[in-house]
């Protein structure tokens, strides 16, 4: 009786050390749920989906706050991973927070910019230089295609050009595999 | 003299179909009505266009300079007129346009005065930069810059070995030059010789060449060289430059490693040819030997200028016409061409003219039975039903275990497979999307990298700004009469001061990389606050946090913290010239005031 | 057609874009004239010699087994093809079915009632082949599964083989479900009656005596059977030659029976059969060669084919001597094909260029 309950004891304390011990040893720093969500997020940082940027959405997704069909840079496949990675439902884009567009790029048109400085303030990536009364242009790399520097341009210098392939960025696409009928993969 | 040969795995043997293109010599294909050269036509950066549509041009006159190193010249393949520069549709299976120079020939083929060099009294640099601007590549079919492949290693026993295997079914272009310009050949393997510092150079020959093996053997003999010709069994893909080196040395060449640090380096024979017009006569390359056979009456060997259509070419030669496809390269890795006009272009070693009776289609795919016939022949190695089947399922980071990368498209795998998957199809496809997706992860990275700065230094200047007032505050009350006169005219000169830094900054940060954060610290948020300030009120507190923000850095530096001393330097440096710029822009300011 | 063109007419800028569905495949254009209905037929041809040495020591009535295992296999892959909507020509072409049917067939008893061969057929074609997805996804070998299932249900038919020279007419008669009360006609495998033989004897009888005694034995294994094996490893070679299988699977399990039963019968050769007994005994020819090396459910790295048919013959050796089964070929080749996945995983061979790695 006695050994019995030294061994269970004994048991108790040596699980509980090495529960104690990998609790420290494994220890996560921050929130990785939230890290993965934003990993998915595309980093437009738009704000259509009525966060300040693409943290502070996937914060509010890991936290269930927000749905995870608000943005529509990440377009239907951002969803679905989304939706994979939290087990949950698949659903499309909420229309209210905008439409998948192709990739774009804004363009200062330079002979109209009056350098008033307001696009580069709302631009969230800092992807365009320019100083007061001087000319501004995006560096087409940086730029996200947020449209965020579109509304503030009071002479309505900038717009949006998708970004089109190029022999670089051009993909082989999926084979096409003749033997299935589409049917069930429709239906499923 | 035998030499050991190794072996490498896999490999199947094809119908080899070269007979018919061997019959009769190399004949230079006449002039198109015009040429379309492409100003990308190699591996690396696009060439900028140096003429314009209207321009008349020299044969042999640089179109395109290279951009940067890892890039090589384009030049006029004939004298004439330009009639466009415009993008104009690829010799790729996308059928998508770039940037080409499209020439209208004036038949006189007038060249540029050539200026041959003496290799031997040049500098290693000076040769690569002659190469690089006579727009030598790999004309292998990688179409790599060959002067980026032309180093040598210090410390290690080079060996050269010229590629004339040409194992792909159809092809005969390097066979048909190792027949006729054998010695030519060689003069260029001196030239790549005396650059690689090479002992021991091999030219690596599939056994189904003999006439070419005998040329080369005397050419070498001619020379005086001490070059060997090694015959090599004929199996597809012997030619592959890892497979061919393998084959004559036993050293694998792992992907993603320079075959230098191994010590050895391969080219194409017909690059050593290249590198000879280019040293020893002064010619950029401009043409090459190009085989047309497949679904024509009279299958040959041209040596056609860049930028000919291939249906010119298919035309001389005889295009039957059931042909339906225009295939660059062999049957077994060939491209399909979006139209048959693409130009030929210096990757272009073959114009295969198939028809449908030719190059069936594949009979229905079926399910991977997983029977290892592709495991048999794949000559890397790899297991290619395992990736085929991570590939199909989109499980990109397995297939990359798998080691997808190390796949060299050779398509033996899809030639033996009894199920008739189109297995390159897979790994090409793959490929393609693991290269787009890590481009967007990059983009994706850099740019959260950028938003959480600027959220991180909008949050900090919030700080700074309140701290500003309550410090402002508390003085204000102590000497409020003192200060309310003279304060304006510093206010004045700081406002000027960071209004011309951030224009500074702001023209002088350089764009391509990602702000440093000093340099972002100042620019944008500056300007922000500066533009608006027309209010003195709002300018005498801005002015005043702006010094305060100044002071502040100047005493405890946020993010200078243990640097090296290089970089304190550089520091040092910067911070001197912009204290500089912003004299310069103060006193400009002022001369513009009054 | 659309995709043809004649070289003058197509004015340049004319086709921007390949049609990406254009019909036209991308390289390779050529292939090797291979296909799974060859495999599968090389397959049904190697079976060939052992049908016919089966025929002759046992009788025809196994002809009558492939005929009706032949039809049901048919009949459940159209069925199941259908009901998956699946094109059914190419797959019913491809043979498949028929060599699981076959296979079925020469690891059953000969005078099996119809319907359990025919229900055996069915049960490997609807449920082990094609509810995981028809050919190339079955995890489990379809002929040993449905083997197994039956020799655990009908345990008593499925051990009731014909003694040599039983004439077609009773066979037949049993096949269509005849009264089984002759012990004249039917008798054990040599498995079988060497196990029930050794367990009766108590260790009073040596295997020696055993073999001597039984009229189920030939020369080295069961009489008939040996000869039958014989075959088996003609066809076998055959595949070999004609490079369907590689030499790893028949080379490994074989070694291994070799190696296991050698060594029990080194230990005790009194209780345990000699090693060329259990190589031409029971099915251990077809399975080297026909069984062991299906490739979908099978390993598929050279080192994987080794462990999976070395551990296929281990568990063999190991439930025909100690086990509750004559023989334990569909049972080891069904534990193996468990653990395919992770023998896979854990053999991937080096590629080139890291083999120092």
């Amino acid at each position: 009786m006695l050994s019995a309950l030294l061994i269970m004891a004994l048991g108790a304390v040596v699980l509980g050390a090495a529960l104690g011990w990998a609790s420290i040893k494994f220890k996560v720093e921050g929130d990785p749920l939230v890290d993965k969500v934003d990993a998915i997020l595309p980093q437009t940082q738009c704000g259509q989906c009525g966060f300040p940027g693409c943290r502070p959405y996937a914060t509010a997704i890991a936290k269930g706050e927000a749905d995870i069909n608000q943005c529509p840079p990440g377009g239907e496949e951002g969803i679905r991973k989304l939706a994979d990675l939290l087990g949950r439902e698949f659903k499309p884009l909420n229309a209210e927070h905008g439409v998948e567009k192709p990739k774009s790029v804004a363009i200062i048109d330079e002979a109209t910019c009056i350098g008033c400085t307001l696009c580069i303030q709302a631009c969230p990536v800092d992807a365009i230089v320019g100083a007061a009364k001087q000319m501004h242009t995006i560096v087409a790399p940086l730029c996200t295609g947020c449209e965020l520097c579109l509304p503030p341009c009071p002479v309505n210098c900038i717009t949006m050009q998708p970004i089109g392939e190029t022999v670089e960025t051009w993909k082989w696409k999926y084979p096409v595999i003749e033997i299935k009928p589409a049917e069930d993969k429709k239906a499923a | 003299m035998m030499r050991e040969l190794f072996n490498f795995h896999g490999g199947v043997k094809p119908e080899t179909n070269k007979a018919q293109s061997t019959r009769e010599p190399i004949v230079v294909a006449p002039l198109p009505p015009h040429l379309v050269v492409p100003l990308h036509q190699s591996i690396g950066g696009t060439p900028h266009p140096l003429v314009q549509a209207g321009e008349r041009v020299l044969k042999g006159q640089r179109i395109g300079a290279a951009d940067g190193n890892v890039s090589a010249a384009v030049h006029a393949p004939t004298s004439g007129k330009i009639v466009a520069v415009e993008p104009r549709v690829m010799a790729h299976t996308s059928g998508l346009a770039m940037l080409s120079v499209v020439i209208e020939p004036d038949g006189e083929e007038a060249w540029m005065p050539l200026y041959p060099s003496n290799y031997r009294s040049m500098q290693p640099d000076e040769i690569r930069d002659t190469l690089r601007d006579a727009g030598v590549v790999g004309l292998g079919g990688a179409v790599f810059p060959s002067h980026l492949k032309l180093k040598g290693a210090r410390d290690k026993r080079m060996t050269l070995i010229l590629n004339g295997a040409e194992c792909e079914p159809y092809i005969t272009c390097d066979d048909m030059l190792m027949r006729e310009r054998a010695q030519d050949i060689l003069r260029g393997a001196q030239i790549m010789r005396h650059m690689l510092g090479a002992q021991d150079v091999l030219i690596g020959i599939e056994d189904n060449k003999p006439e070419a093996a005998q040329a080369m053997r005397e050419a070498a003999r001619a020379l005086g060289e001490r070059m060997d010709v090694v015959v090599v069994p004929t199996r597809y893909p012997a030619g592959g430059a890892k497979q061919l080196i393998r084959v004559l040395t036993g050293i694998e060449v792992p992907h993603g490693s320079r075959s230098t640090d191994y010590g050895v380096q391969c080219f194409n024979v017909g690059t050593a040819y290249a590198i000879h017009e280019t040293l020893n006569l002064g010619r950029p390359l401009i043409s090459r030997i190009v085989t047309v056979s497949g679904n024509v009456e009279r299958p040959r060997n041209y040596e056609v200028l860049f930028g000919t259509p291939m249906s010119h070419l298919v035309k001389l030669a005889g295009g039957r016409p059931d042909t339906d496809r225009t295939i660059m390269g062999g049957p077994m890795m060939g491209y399909l061409m979006p139209n048959p006009d693409v130009p030929v272009v210096k990757a272009t070693n073959c114009v295969i003219a198939g028809s449908r009776a030719m190059f069936p289609p594949p009979p229905p795919e079926m399910p991977c039975i997983r029977c290892t016939a592709c495991v048999d022949v794949c000559p890397a190695d790899l297991q290619p039903h395992e990736m085929y089947w991570f590939a199909r399922a989109k499980n990109f980071g397995k297939a990359q275990e798998y080691h997808l990368f190390d796949c060299i498209e050779c398509g033996c795998c899809a030639y033996v497979c009894p199920s008739h998957i189109p297995l390159v199809d897979y790994y090409r496809f793959a490929k393609t999307e693991i290269w787009a997706r890590e481009r967007d992860k990059a983009a994706a990275d850099s740019a959260r990298e950028r938003f959480e700065f600027r959220t991180f230094r909008e949050e900090r200047e919030k700080e700074e700004k309140a701290a500003k007032l309550a410090a402002k505050t508390a003085a204000g009350r102590q000497t409020a009469e003192k200060k309310a006169v003279p304060a304006a005219a510093p206010a004045g000169d700081a406002l000027q001061a960071a209004a011309a830094a951030a224009q500074a900054e702001g023209t002088v940060a350089t764009p391509s990389a990602p702000p440093q954060p000093a340099t972002a610290d100042l620019s944008a948020p500056v300007a922000a606050e500066t533009a608006p300030a027309a209010d003195p009120k709002k300018a005498l507190i801005e002015a005043a946090i702006e010094r305060a923000r100044k002071q502040r850095e100047a005493v405890s530096p946020k993010n200078t913290d243990n640097l090296s001393d290089a970089k304190r330097a550089e520091i040092a440096e910067i911070e001197a010239r912009r204290a500089k710029i912003r004299e310069m822009a103060k006193t400009h300011d002022e001369d513009g005031a009054s | 057609m659309p995709g043809s063109h004649t070289l003058a007419t197509v004015a340049p800028r004319a086709v921007m874009r390949r049609p990406w569905k254009s019909d036209l495949n991308n390289s390779p254009y050529v292939r090797k004239p291979a296909s799974v209905q060859s495999v599968m037929l090389r397959v049904l041809l190697a079976l060939v010699p052992g049908i016919a040495a089966y025929v002759w020591y046992f009788g025809a009535g196994i002809l009558v087994n492939l005929a009706i295992a032949s039809a049901a296999a048919l009949a459940g892959e159209a069925a199941m093809l259908h009901a998956r909507g699946r094109p059914m020509g190419i797959f019913l072409a491809d043979l498949s079915a028929i060599v699981t049917a076959w296979l079925i067939v020469l690891t059953f008893p000969p005078i099996v009632p119809w319907w359990i061969t025919a229900g055996a057929t069915l049960f490997a074609i609807v449920i082990v082949k094609q509810l995981y997805g028809g050919l190339g996804q079955n995890p489990f070998n379809p002929a040993m599964a449905a083997y197994a299932i039956t020799i655990v249900a009908f345990p008593a038919l499925m051990s009731q083989w014909p003694h040599a020279g039983v004439d077609f007419a009773s066979q037949l008669d049993l096949i269509l479900g005849g009264e089984r009360t002759l012990d004249a006609i039917t008798g054990a495998t040599p498995l079988d009656a060497l196990r029930t033989a050794m367990h009766s004897a108590a260790g009073t009888q040596t295997v020696a005596q055993v073999l001597a005694g039984g009229t189920a034995f030939g020369l080295f294994g069961g009489r008939g059977w040996e000869w039958i094996a014989v075959a088996y490893l003609l066809g076998g070679l055959y595949l070999w030659q004609q490079r369907i299988i590689s030499w790893h699977m028949p080379a490994a399990f074989i070694s291994g029976i070799v190696v296991v039963a050698g060594l029990l019968h080194l230990i005790n050769a009194d209780q345990f059969a000699a090693p060329i007994f259990h190589l031409l005994s029971g099915g251990t020819m077809l399975a080297a060669f026909f069984i062991v090396t299906d490739p979908v459910s099978g390993a598929t790295t050279p080192r994987g084919k080794l462990i999976f048919a070395a551990g296929a013959a281990l568990v063999t050796v190991v439930i025909r001597t100690f086990g509750a089964y004559p023989d334990g070929i569909a049972f080891a080749v069904l534990l193996m094909n468990i653990c395919v996945p992770l023998i896979d995983m854990k053999t991937q061979p080096p590629v080139f260029g890291h083999k120092d790695d």
